[in-house]
């Protein structure tokens, strides 16, 4: 309080006085509350909201090669998008790519989860060489992948020669090659889903399976109804996060195919890598990152919606 | 009976972590293998030898591709601990003005692939000056939705009794946090420390956009240089850089392993 109270001015009623002080409490703890927020939400602004505003900014103009906006183009890039072979060529190569990957992923992992969940000895050290692929990064995965796809001298054609088939050039047939980044990627993907599925698993009350043993319950019954519902949250958590680590696949990509042969593997991120960093076009990246920006929203959103849903009947 | 599924079960369990284990073990045995028993199709080395892994560091500067890799992650991961854990404390103990609205725009950070923000982030490094620095390797990556959220719900564990009594003591916010709020954290901090290590490590697109100098390269790049720049009768020395190259993340992943287990699924079903 700096106001000087002279003994002849009326004194201030009280409510305008607390008002006052309550108004100074609030500014003291909101700006003691951004103290904290500050830092993420700078670093949100500048590398988050900011660059998004930015693409969307630059997705309607035509730029030069160091990415400044020359011209607008209005929804130019979305139409040409739209009219352009090679964008459809990418969607639907992405979306293969998600259908190869995400469900086999979670069915092998669950299938490895239920084997170590279980009162056993030595499960420990099962469980360490599920989990052991999410150790392998993107690069080493690669190379040895690449390695073992190796028409000549990998491991595959060998073993296929040794049964009679002829070789295969995994990586360069454009009607293997993705199945060949599909399977590096499930076997890379497999540590974290399966992580995080055991957790689910653990999480289980014991005495639901006591009480289906006594009902006299065989093991795939109990799997289809009590484990599979009581899971239902973690499996569809998982299924998520991998939809959406498949659609921003673009670390095996450039390893082992470089979007090709013949785009066959040219999924989205890598589609929008080429025409940013490699042809400079970036108004048209821009738009195609938009399009990725909308489509892995939306999949997230979902997500949110069911998971809050889940919450609410439990 | 009994025994007999126990059997089965353990062959099986024995089969997966075979299929499981191949393509490490195949790199193994075939970066300890000279060039000529590569080409020939063995798969257990005759004559075991160390030559790929002196090639590897002497053709390529793999020690210093390792070193940059094991900084810039190091420093992400305590860059997102700093910064997640300071907003988990004011989204739950902190009440504020317009705290609600804070948390659901951090929420919907989330929504927003890296990808989708990538090319004005490399103009806006590039504008900094941050290219083939360290700096532009780490600080993007600071602010993390999921840490927040991850931490968030861990804070919301601890009794609020403990803040109103260190409140009533006349204990600050900050001291709070530091000494009781972190302390009684130990485990969510070291999930997401885990956690954030091992994406920093996987980390590919950014560096390979913003980094084209072998001082600050990460061993992913370092990688990807060594398989364009090698012909095929080097594949042992690419395998020798690949297995030095998983020997971190798969010692942190050996010992930070039910951590994650535990702490992950607390962020991201609850």
């Amino acid at each position: 309080m700096n106001e000087r109270i002279s003994p002849f001015s009326p004194p201030t009623p009280w409510s305008v006085r607390t008002k006052r002080t309550a108004r100074q409490a609030a500014m003291k703890s909101w700006l003691e509350g951004m103290v904290y927020l500050v830092p993420s939400l700078l670093l949100f602004g500048v590398f988050l909201f900011y660059p998004l505003g930015r693409t969307m900014y630059l997705s309607v103009f035509h730029t030069d090669y160091q990415g400044q906006p020359t011209e607008f183009a209005g929804l130019a890039h979305f139409v040409a998008l739209l009219q352009d072979a090679s964008f459809w060529h990418s969607l639907k190569a992405t979306i293969l790519f998600a259908v190869l990957t995400v469900p086999t992923t979670v069915v092998i992992s669950f299938g490895l989860a239920l084997l170590v969940h279980e009162r056993r000895k030595g499960m420990g050290i099962f469980r360490t060489i599920f989990a052991s692929t999410m150790g392998m990064s993107v690069g080493v995965a690669s190379v040895i992948w690449m390695f073992m796809y190796n028409p000549a001298i990998g491991i595959i054609n060998r073993l296929l020669s040794a049964i009679g088939g002829s070789p295969v050039s995994w990586l360069l047939d454009p009607d293997t090659a993705l199945y060949a980044v599909a399977a590096a990627t499930i076997w890379m993907n497999i540590g974290l889903t399966f992580l995080l599925l055991l957790a689910g698993l653990q999480n289980i009350d014991p005495s639901l399976y006591e009480s289906a043993r006594i009902t006299g319950m065989s093991y795939w019954r109990q799997l289809w109804t009590v484990t599979v519902p009581l899971l239902s949250p973690t499996l569809f958590f998982v299924t998520t996060v991998s939809l959406i680590q498949a659609l921003q696949t673009f670390g095996q990509i450039d390893f082992l195919t470089k979007g090709g042969p013949v785009e066959a593997t040219n999924v989205f991120v890598y589609a929008i890598y080429r025409e940013a960093f490699v042809n400079y076009q970036f108004g048209s990246a821009s738009a195609q990152a938009i399009v990725l920006f909308l489509i892995i929203a939306l999949v997230t959103f979902l997500q949110f919606r069911f998971a809050e849903r889940k919450v609410h009947y439990q | 009976m009994r025994t007999a599924r126990a059997t089965a079960h353990y062959v099986l369990l024995c089969l997966c972590s075979v299929v499981i284990l191949f393509p490490v073990a195949y790199a193994l045995l075939m970066s300890l293998m000279d060039g000529a028993a590569i080409l020939s199709g063995r798969l257990w080395p005759e004559n075991w030898t160390l030559v790929n892994y002196e090639a590897a560091f002497q053709q390529a500067p793999l020690g210093r591709y390792l070193w940059n890799s094991f900084f810039v992650a190091f420093m992400i991961t305590l860059g997102r601990l700093i910064v997640s854990s300071l907003a988990a404390f004011a989204f739950v103990f902190l009440r504020f003005p317009g705290r609600d609205r804070w948390f659901y725009i951090c929420i919907a950070t989330m929504l927003v692939p890296w990808e989708a923000t990538v090319i004005p982030n490399f103009l806006t490094i590039q504008a900094l000056g941050w290219t083939n620095r360290y700096v532009g390797l780490i600080v993007p990556f600071w602010a993390m939705a999921f840490g927040i959220f991850l931490l968030r719900q861990q804070f919301k564990q601890i009794p609020h009794e403990l803040y109103e009594e260190a409140q009533l003591s006349g204990i600050g916010n900050f001291r709070f946090f530091c000494r009781v709020v972190l302390p009684l954290s130990k485990t969510s901090l070291v999930t997401l420390a885990v956690y954030s290590f091992l994406d920093a490590w996987n980390m590919y697109l950014w560096p390979l956009l913003v980094t084209n100098d072998d001082r600050v390269r990460t061993v992913q790049i370092g990688l990807k240089q060594l398989q364009t720049q090698e012909i095929a009768s080097s594949w042992g020395v690419v395998m020798a850089a690949a297995v030095i190259a998983m020997l971190p993340t798969l010692l942190l992943l050996f010992a930070g392993q039910k951590q994650l287990r535990k702490g992950l699924m607390q962020g991201a079903i609850q």
